[in-house]
């Protein structure tokens, strides 16, 4: 497969989205023309996967369901080893607007930055969660603000670009489940650079999130522990040459 | 007191016999059952032996020996779920990795597949 110096691979994740990820698929294809678009199908019990190639996407088949971030992780896995230079992860559920995705593309080609994160609140776009959810994400902006260097302010988008240095990086490490806000401690352990950018995010239409209001509490004491042990867990190797700037003020 | 101590020897003494038909049938691989064997083997000691049990209590500053007894068996059984968690915990990784492996060799089988059938 061509690796161009601009090469980009669109990664759809997507378990049980068999009403939705057609639709996606031909959405991003509308918005990037000629980029190949790949579903992960995490080993849906639907016809995920037969609608996403009818849709014209390519489909990584997972032998059984390994959850969000081992999903997201065999993508970038995949992207890494093909060589591809940009990934931008889609969510399967139709949330995330496809027009978005040139700018986070060029957000990602220009800024230098390793990661770049579609946000629904930069810019204040008006789409809102739910409250628990809300109360969430408020909280983990709280908690991720010192250990980041500065503010996130939707730590928990799926809608997420990133370059060859952050691909490389997720492939051989990634969490497992809820990766979002764990991802964005990875990359600050290594001096990885993010901004966020204003995006649209559509309500779901179709089935339903993983995150019940029951199962909140579970994903907040989860990802907290993460972030910790990620804190904790200072790779030496890893890091880049303290000469670098670390954090570059967000875009907004 | 005789009676807990008859009890910890009999379930001892049936976990001894579990473990070990459970090697015997392959149910449990036999690194793993090297640690349920040696507990269950210490408890029956433990519960056969007063003096030793005597002893532990007071070493561990306990006046009712059976108390020991249950100390020495509960940090035991922790010990042993903290070294299954570790197991678990890497076969899980390992068995991701695995997935993630075969998925992204049968893409490119099927990349290959659909090269030879459009070429």
């Amino acid at each position: 497969m061509p690796t161009p110096i601009d090469s980009l691979l669109i990664i759809v994740p997507a378990y049980n989205e068999e009403a939705a990820v057609g639709g996606v698929v031909r959405a991003v294809r509308a918005a990037m023309p000629g980029t190949p678009v790949l579903v992960i199908d995490d080993c849906s019990t639907d016809a995920t996967h037969v609608v996403a190639r009818e849709a014209g996407a390519r489909v990584l088949p997972l032998p059984h369901h390994l959850g969000l971030g081992g999903c997201v992780q065999a993508g970038y896995k995949l992207a890494f080893e093909l060589g591809y230079r940009y990934v931008i992860r889609v969510d399967g559920d139709g949330q995330h607007d496809a027009r978005d995705i040139p700018r986070v593309f060029e957000a990602l080609r220009t800024s230098g930055c390793e990661m770049v994160i579609g946000s629904r609140f930069v810019g204040g776009n008006g789409s809102r969660p739910g409250a628990v959810r809300g109360l969430g994400i408020r909280f983990f902006r709280m908690v991720l603000r010192p250990i980041l260097g500065k503010a996130v302010h939707d730590p928990t988008s799926g809608f997420v670009g990133v370059n060859r240095n952050a691909l490389q990086v997720f492939s051989k490490s990634f969490p497992l489940e809820y990766p979002e806000i764990e991802a964005l401690v990875v990359l600050q352990r290594r001096q990885f650079r993010f901004m966020e950018i204003a995006c649209e995010m559509h309500p779901r239409t179709t089935g339903r999130s993983s995150i019940t209001a029951m199962r909140s509490i579970y994903y907040i004491v989860h990802v907290l522990l993460g972030v910790f042990v990620n804190v904790l867990k200072f790779d030496q190797r890893g890091r880049r040459p303290a000469t670098r700037s670390s954090v570059k003020p967000g875009k907004s | 007191m005789d009676r807990l101590l008859n009890v910890m020897t009999v379930f001892s003494g049936l976990l001894l016999l579990f473990v070990l038909v459970s090697v015997r049938r392959a149910h449990i691989r036999v690194e793993y059952s090297v640690s349920w064997l040696a507990a269950a083997a210490a408890l029956l000691i433990l519960s056969r032996s007063r003096g030793l049990l005597e002893g532990a209590a007071h070493k561990l500053g306990l006046s009712d020996p059976p108390f020991a007894l249950l100390l020495v068996v509960g940090c035991v059984f922790l010990i042993m779920f903290y070294r299954f968690s570790a197991i678990i915990s890497k076969l899980r990784d390992d068995n991701i990795a695995l997935a993630q492996r075969l998925a992204i060799l049968e893409y490119h089988l099927q990349t290959l597949r659909d090269g030879r059938t459009n070429g």
